[in-house]
């Protein structure tokens, strides 16, 4: 042990006379998930590359957003690196308030980067943060209970077909909910499943001139679609179901299908904790056929706040936790099941990565997701499951508040929409945006 | 004359206390059990009360993870730290209020105690800023402050009340022996109301240990106490609550023990006061 320490401490040292950058102590602010823990867990690679040490913060995604919302906006210099997702990046990369990416090194190879994540993480075609790991939704479904259903799943179905297969599939008797799907309120839980879902209905957020469109019929026929289908085949008490919810459900084997985040596909594949590991398969999220699949595009990534004095080393390590190197480095100590997906597109050309079941439609899934062009009739707005301004996500938590009062039973459809239109309209009224 | 009180009288009150007990209870000992648990054993359904394969692995996962001692560390000295100086700041406070009022007092007492109903989130920007503005950001000498002025109303009233309660004939005997204002109220007024201090310290205690929003907004990598590390382990995406319930159980452990052995002074602190 002795030995090894005395020779980590040589070989960073060695580093640091090679490179001739100090060596620093990064703080990082992340979330606590499977991936960013593994990273924490391989961090020693990175200061054996660089003499760099790392000091992580982690905390649940709602305290960070809070967390790193505040730090950045009084210029708190508490963190060298964010964890940020694809809302805040272009948000606050037109406002200056992250350092550009656009040094990257040859090595880095900035176009191996999945096309759809590259732009919902850039502002003014400028990079401001890497993506870690990237994820859409996609159907996730049981094989066996499709079978014994006597129906085939399509490749992309539509929204019919999956509400007659959850009907099929549904078994009050022996527990098993046809199908299961976020209720629960809040802007990134049940408010973001309802977007994709209003938006292959032909629904948006807003018009061209940012009125709100709650009163239009794609709205109502997307949440009766959504209300009734719940109602026939879904869970009790789906109106406080979020995605653990949700997970918790699939891999007990009680639902037929779940449409979630395509990170879920290696949660229920895995036999450690899934009872349905071999008996999932994959398809594209629904569509109605006028063209948009209900499919979000979503990112966490890391980038480095304008306030930071250790811009350089906190970019070393970026490239360090977003390379190719590094997927290669979790392949070898974790499976390729677990390394990061979604974010580049050499990891997909890997003929090793191709054997891992979900891989093709989590990469389909995503490359199927436009956030610059996210619904039917044209939009003001960047974003699929959200829109990117800073004001989005205090209407939108209000509002799927109002819509999971629906699937609760305590207010109508009607009554909701009519709330969540002049909430809305409210708001962007006062932010100047009407 | 003291009522008389059957027994079934009190075997339906011991019964009555018991459930609600157990009911209040019930949350930690799930979250204990949970702790013993695989994933997939925590979310079982039905749930899984005694029979189940128990574990040691979330706590050594934990242990390995995290700094289990330097937040514990944190935690004892933000809670330790804004209990003494809250004290040091509210005796006096309270003295003055119980035994020289004026016509606000009153009034003055209430507006203390309207701020515990403003929401925090209303200050978080302001208190952000000074913290940057003074360097003190992550610091656990900016936490004490913080955290010592959000649980002044509470110790200034509870002193109040104590104080209340002392004769003031005693503490003009002193005066009138020579005793000046400090010297009153160090070696006459603090004797007498040491068990209402011990109380009033024992609880603010438990709240700065406890407090979860200012902990959180204010800490990075340094000053994050137990409250920082039981929020490392929570996640909307990805089940992790046999390690989140490990993480609580070694964040309240230490507080349960304390809370244990001087539950006699915290009800007495908490009930001082409303039966004359």
């Amino acid at each position: 042990m002795y030995l090894k320490n005395r020779l980590f401490g040589a070989t960073a040292l060695a580093m640091i006379a090679a490179t001739g950058v100090s060596a620093e102590n990064l703080v990082i602010a992340t979330v606590n998930n499977g991936d960013m823990i593994r990273m924490q867990g391989l961090t020693d690679d990175f200061t054996e590359k660089t003499g760099h040490t790392v000091e992580w913060v982690t905390l649940e995604e709602n305290v960070l957003r809070q967390r790193v919302t505040t730090d950045i906006t009084t210029k708190g210099g508490a963190f060298d690196i964010m964890t940020i997702g694809m809302y805040e990046t272009p948000i606050w990369g037109a406002n200056d308030w992250l350092v550009a990416l656009d040094d990257l090194s040859a090595d880095y190879d900035v176009d191996d980067i999945l096309p759809a994540m590259r732009n919902g993480l850039s502002y003014d075609g400028t990079l401001y943060a890497a993506p870690f790991y990237g994820e859409s939704s996609m159907v996730m479904y049981r094989t066996d209970l499709m079978a014994a259903a006597g129906l085939e799943m399509p490749e992309s179905p539509t929204w019919d077909f999956i509400r007659e297969a959850a009907a099929a599939m549904t078994d009050r008797d022996n527990d098993i909910n046809g199908i299961c799907l976020r209720g629960k309120a809040g802007w990134g839980e049940g408010g973001a499943f309802i977007t994709v879902t209003a938006n292959s209905f032909g629904a948006r957020w807003f018009d061209e001139d940012w009125n709100a469109q709650f009163d239009q019929p794609e709205w109502k026929n997307a949440l009766e679609f959504f209300v009734g289908m719940m109602a026939e085949s879904g869970p009790p008490g789906y109106a406080t179901n979020g995605f653990n919810e949700n997970l918790s459900l699939f891999q007990q084997g009680k639902c037929g299908m779940w449409i979630d985040a395509t990170v879920a596909a290696s949660f229920v594949t895995n036999p450690n904790d899934s009872t349905v590991a071999d008996s999932v398969g994959f398809a594209l999220a629904p569509n109605t056929g006028l063209g948009k699949n209900a499919n979000w595009l979503w990112a966490w990534a890391l980038a480095i706040p304008a306030g930071t004095q250790k811009a350089d080393a906190a970019k070393e390590f970026i490239e360090w936790a977003t390379s190719k190197e590094y997927i290669e480095l979790v392949a070898a100590n974790e499976g390729w099941a677990n390394v990061p997906p979604g974010a580049r597109t050499s990891l997909y050309a890997n003929p090793e990565y191709q054997k891992v079941p979900f891989a093709q439609k989590t990469l389909d899934s995503i490359n199927a997701a436009d956030p610059t062009n996210p619904t039917v009739k044209p939009v003001p707005y960047v974003g699929i499951q959200f829109v990117a301004i800073p004001e989005f996500a205090g209407i939108a938590t209000e509002v799927s508040q109002e819509f999971s009062a629906v699937y609760a039973g305590q207010q109508s459809i009607d009554d909701a929409l009519a709330k969540a239109q002049a909430l809305t309209n409210d708001a962007m009224e006062a932010a100047g945006y009407r | 004359m003291a009522r008389a009180v059957t027994t079934r009288r009190k075997i339906l009150t011991t019964a009555v206390a018991w459930t609600i007990g157990l009911l209040i209870f019930f949350p930690i000992y799930w979250t204990i059990l949970t702790s013993f648990k695989s994933e997939a054993q925590a979310i079982n359904d039905p749930p899984l009360f005694f029979f189940f394969d128990w574990t040691l692995e979330n706590y050594s996962v934990v242990q390995d993870r995290s700094d289990y001692m330097r937040f514990l560390w944190n935690s004892v000295i933000l809670a330790g730290g804004s209990t003494i100086i809250g004290v040091l700041v509210g005796v006096p406070a309270a003295w003055s209020m119980a035994f020289v009022p004026s016509k606000r007092t009153k009034d003055i007492l209430l507006w203390m105690l309207s701020t515990k109903m403003l929401p925090a989130v209303g200050v978080l920007y302001p208190i952000s800023l000074l913290f940057v503005q003074f360097g003190l950001l992550d610091t656990r000498i900016g936490l004490i402050m913080v955290l010592m002025l959000i649980n002044l109303p509470i110790i200034v009233w509870m002193l109040y009340t104590y104080f209340k309660e002392i004769p003031v004939d005693i503490l003009e005997a002193a005066r009138m022996d020579g005793a000046s204002l400090r010297q009153e109220i160090l070696f006459v007024l603090t004797p007498m109301a040491v068990p209402g201090i011990a109380s009033t310290m024992l609880l603010n205690f438990i709240l700065a240990w406890n407090e979860a929003f200012w902990t959180l907004n204010l800490t990075a990598a340094n000053a994050g106490p137990l409250t920082a590390f039981i929020a490392s382990y929570s996640s909307p995406e990805g089940l992790f609550f046999a390690k989140l319930s490990a993480a609580s159980t070694m964040a309240i452990a230490p507080i349960l023990i304390l809370g244990w052995f001087s539950q006699k002074q915290l009800v007495r602190g908490l009930t001082f006061g409303a039966v004359k």
